[in-house]
C-alpha cells in the first residue's frame, strides 16, 4: 500500500523572540486506506503536527508530501485547493456554520469546490447523512442540533468531496462515553466503506487502541509507534 | 463568488435584528439627507424665483446713443447663440412724469411686446382690475400710481417725458408686483405706444432675457456679446453681476447642505463599518473553518463585500422612501397662514438616484475593512483559539 501522506524532518518552531520549539524532526508516513490514532499528553505537539499535515499550519522545515504532491511551496489558493480536494476536517468543537441547516452543512465543502452541483452530489448528501443517522432532521439548523448531531454532521460533511484523508482532531473530545462509541464506530464504518485514511487524534485509549496503528507524541518527538 | 453571496445572505438573514438596525440606520441617514436636499434646493429656487424669476436675467442696452434698433432679425440672431436662453423680449423704456390735476408723480414707462414679456413678469398674473393694454395710448399701472394720482379704472392722465411732451394716456388695467417700488413708479403699454411717448421710430431701449439655467448668466452674457460686432457700444449686464451676494448666499446655502451631507454619510460609512468588523469577530469561526474547507481569502471577504453593499442597497432603498414620506409630511403638515406649504420642497429624482446609489458604494466602501480581516483570518489562530 502507498504512502497518502509523508512528512520528513518536520520542525516547528512558535515565537520570533522567545522561541519554544514544538516539534523536534518528525518523520512520519500514512498508509493508503489506514486508520491511524496519535495520541499524546495535552502540550506534546500532537495538534501542531495534524496542523501542519492538513495544510492550516506551515512548519519551520521539513517537508510534507500528500498523495504524492509536495505542498511546502504551494501558495495559500493551492493549499486551499488541495484541502477541498484531498482532505476531510472533523474538529473537536466541530465548526459547523450555524446559520444552514445539517443539508446544508453538509454540501459545503463541495460548494466551495465551485462545481455544479449535481445529482449525484446530492445523493451522496443524504446517503452520508443516513449514514450518520440524522436523515430526520437534515433540515435543522445547525444551531438547533445536539453535540453528538452536530459532530456526526461534521463527520458527513468531511466526507461530501470523497477525500482520500480525513484528520479528526478529537472528535469526540466533549461527547459522552456512549456517543463516542458510537462516533467511533461510524469513523471504522467509513474507512472500510470509502477506503478513507483517517487520521484521529484522541486522549482516549480505548479509541486510540482500536486503530491499526497507534503514534504516542511525547515532548515533540515520536514517543511510541505501535503497528497491528 | 455565488457561495460569498449566498452565504452573506444568510448570515444577514440570522441575525435579523442587527441587520435590521443597520439597515434602518443608513435609511435614516439617507432619507435626512434627502430631506435637506429638497429642502435647501426648495429654498433655493424660491429665492431665486422670488429675486430674480420675474426680473430680467440678462440686459442688452445701448450705451452709445441709448437705443437699438428692432430689426426682427436680432431677437432670432440671439437665440442663436446660446442654448440656455428661455425667452428675448424687446423692451422700451422712458422716465416721466404721471400728472392728473394737480397731482404728479415720477413714473417709468415701459412698452413691452406682450407676448415675450409675459413669460418673464407674468403680467397676466399680476392684473388685479381690469387688462393688459392693447391699443395705441392704452397703459396699466401700478396699484400705487392709481392711487397717488387718484384716478380709477379707464380715467385718462397726462404723461410728460422732458423735452418731448405730453401724452394722454388711458388706464386699461391695473397690476401689482408686490413690490411698492414697481407698484408706485411703472406704466406699462404696448411697444408702439411708448415708442410714440418718447417719440422713438422702430427703436429700443434694452432686451431682456430670461435663461434655462440661472447660473450659467456670465457665460451666456459673453455669448451675447460676441455677437455684436461693435460691442463697445452695449452694455450687456446680467443678475450674477447685479445681485454678488446673492449669489454668495446660494453657494453658501448649497455648501452647508453638501457639509452636512457628506457628514452623515461618514457617520453612516463609520456606522456600518464598525458593525462589519464586529460581525467579522462574531463569524471568525465560521471563516475558519470555511478556510479550513478550502474557501479562497477572496471569497472570505467578498461575504462581507456583499453584505456591505445588501445593507447599503436596502438601507438606500427604505431611505429613499422614508426621506420622500418625510418630505411628504412636510410639505403636508408644515403650512403658513395661507395653507401653502412653508417651504415647497424640490424633490429632485435624479439627486436622489444618485444619494441612493452613494449610500450603497459608501456601505460597501465601509465593508472594505472587515472584509480584508476576513481575507486576513488565519485558520490556525481560529482554531487555536477555539
Amino acid at each position: 500500500m502507498h504512502n497518502i501522506i509523508e512528512l520528513k524532518n518536520i520542525n516547528k518552531i512558535y515565537g520570533s523572540k522567545v522561541k519554544t520549539q514544538v516539534l523536534f524532526d518528525v518523520s512520519l508516513a500514512f498508509e493508503e486506506k489506514s486508520f491511524n490514532s496519535i495520541i499524546g499528553q495535552s502540550g506534546s505537539g500532537k495538534s501542531t503536527l495534524l496542523n501542519i499535515m492538513s495544510t492550516l499550519d506551515k512548519p519551520s522545515s521539513g517537508e510534507i508530501v500528500i498523495n504524492g504532491i509536495q505542498t511546502t511551496k504551494f501558495k495559500k489558493n493551492q493549499l486551499a485547493n488541495l484541502r477541498n480536494e484531498t482532505i476531510g476536517f472533523i474538529f473537536q468543537f466541530h465548526y459547523l456554520l450555524p446559520e444552514f441547516t445539517a443539508y446544508e452543512n453538509v454540501l459545503m465543502p463541495y460548494r466551495i469546490s465551485g462545481k455544479k452541483i449535481t445529482k449525484e452530489v446530492l445523493e451522496r448528501a443524504n446517503e452520508l447523512l443516513e449514514i450518520v443517522g440524522l436523515t430526520n432532521v437534515k433540515n435543522n439548523l445547525a444551531i438547533n442540533m445536539s453535540g453528538g448531531q452536530q459532530q456526526r454532521v461534521a463527520i458527513a460533511r468531511s466526507l461530501i468531496n470523497l477525500p482520500k484523508i480525513v484528520f479528526a482532531d478529537e472528535p469526540t473530545g466533549n461527547l459522552d462515553s456512549r456517543t463516542t462509541e458510537q462516533v467511533y464506530e461510524l469513523l471504522r464504518k467509513i474507512n472500510e466503506k470509502y477506503g478513507t485514511t483517517f487520521i484521529i487524534i484522541t486522549h482516549d485509549r480505548n479509541i486510540a487502541e482500536k486503530a491499526d496503528r497507534i503514534i504516542e507524541i511525547k515532548d515533540g518527538k515520536i514517543y511510541m509507534d505501535i503497528k497491528k | 463568488m455565488k457561495l460569498a453571496f449566498n452565504i452573506a445572505i444568510r448570515f444577514l438573514k440570522v441575525s435579523k435584528l442587527q441587520t435590521l438596525t443597520i439597515i434602518l440606520g443608513i435609511a435614516v441617514g439617507v432619507s435626512v439627507q434627502i430631506f435637506i436636499g429638497s429642502l435647501i434646493g426648495g429654498l433655493q429656487k424660491d429665492l431665486v424665483n422670488t429675486t430674480i424669476g420675474n426680473a430680467s436675467q440678462i440686459t442688452i442696452k445701448n450705451v452709445d446713443t441709448g437705443y437699438i434698433q428692432n430689426d426682427n432679425s436680432l431677437i432670432e440672431q440671439i437665440y442663436t447663440f446660446s442654448d440656455n436662453i428661455k425667452i428675448v423680449s424687446e423692451t422700451v423704456d422712458g422716465a416721466g412724469s404721471a400728472i392728473k390735476n394737480t397731482k404728479s408723480l415720477p413714473a417709468l414707462l415701459r412698452g413691452f411686446n406682450f407676448q415675450n414679456a409675459e413669460q418673464i413678469y407674468e403680467f397676466s398674473e399680476r392684473v388685479i382690475s381690469g387688462e393688459l393694454p392693447t391699443n395705441l395710448n392704452e397703459v396699466a399701472v401700478g396699484s400705487g400710481v392709481l392711487e397717488e394720482l387718484g384716478i380709477n379704472l379707464y380715467d385718462t392722465f397726462e404723461l410728460n417725458v422732458p423735452l418731448i411732451g405730453s401724452t394722454t394716456l388711458t388706464v386699461v388695467g391695473v397690476f401689482s408686483f408686490n413690490v411698492s417700488q414697481v407698484d408706485s413708479s411703472w406704466i406699462i403699454s404696448n411697444l408702439l405706444t411708448a415708442q410714440q411717448v418718447l417719440n422713438l421710430g422702430n427703436e429700443l431701449t434694452s432686451i431682456e432675457m430670461q435663461l434655462k439655467d440661472v447660473f450659467l448668466a456670465e457665460e451666456d452674457s459673453v455669448l451675447v456679446e460676441s455677437m455684436f460686432v461693435d460691442a463697445v457700444n452695449y452694455e450687456i449686464t446680467n443678475w450674477i453681476e447685479l445681485n454678488g451676494e446673492l449669489l454668495s448666499g446660494l453657494q453658501g446655502q448649497s455648501t452647508s447642505s453638501l457639509m452636512i451631507q457628506v457628514f452623515v454619510m461618514i457617520s453612516v460609512v463609520l456606522g456600518i463599518s464598525s458593525v462589519l468588523a464586529i460581525s467579522v469577530m462574531q463569524k471568525s469561526k465560521q471563516i475558519g473553518i470555511l478556510k479550513a474547507m478550502g474557501i479562497k481569502d477572496k471569497d472570505a471577504s467578498f461575504v462581507f463585500l456583499f453584505q456591505g453593499f445588501l445593507l447599503g442597497l436596502l438601507g438606500a432603498i427604505l431611505g429613499v422612501l422614508l426621506g420622500l414620506g418625510l418630505s411628504y409630511a412636510f410639505s403636508t403638515f408644515a403650512l403658513d397662514n395661507n395653507r401653502e406649504p412653508i417651504i415647497n420642497l424640490f424633490i429632485d429624482y435624479g439627486f436622489i438616484t444618485i444619494s441612493a446609489i452613494i449610500a450603497t458604494l459608501a456601505s460597501t466602501f465601509a465593508s472594505l475593512i472587515p472584509a480584508r480581516k476576513s481575507s486576513k483570518l488565519s485558520v490556525i489562530e481560529v482554531i487555536r483559539n477555539a
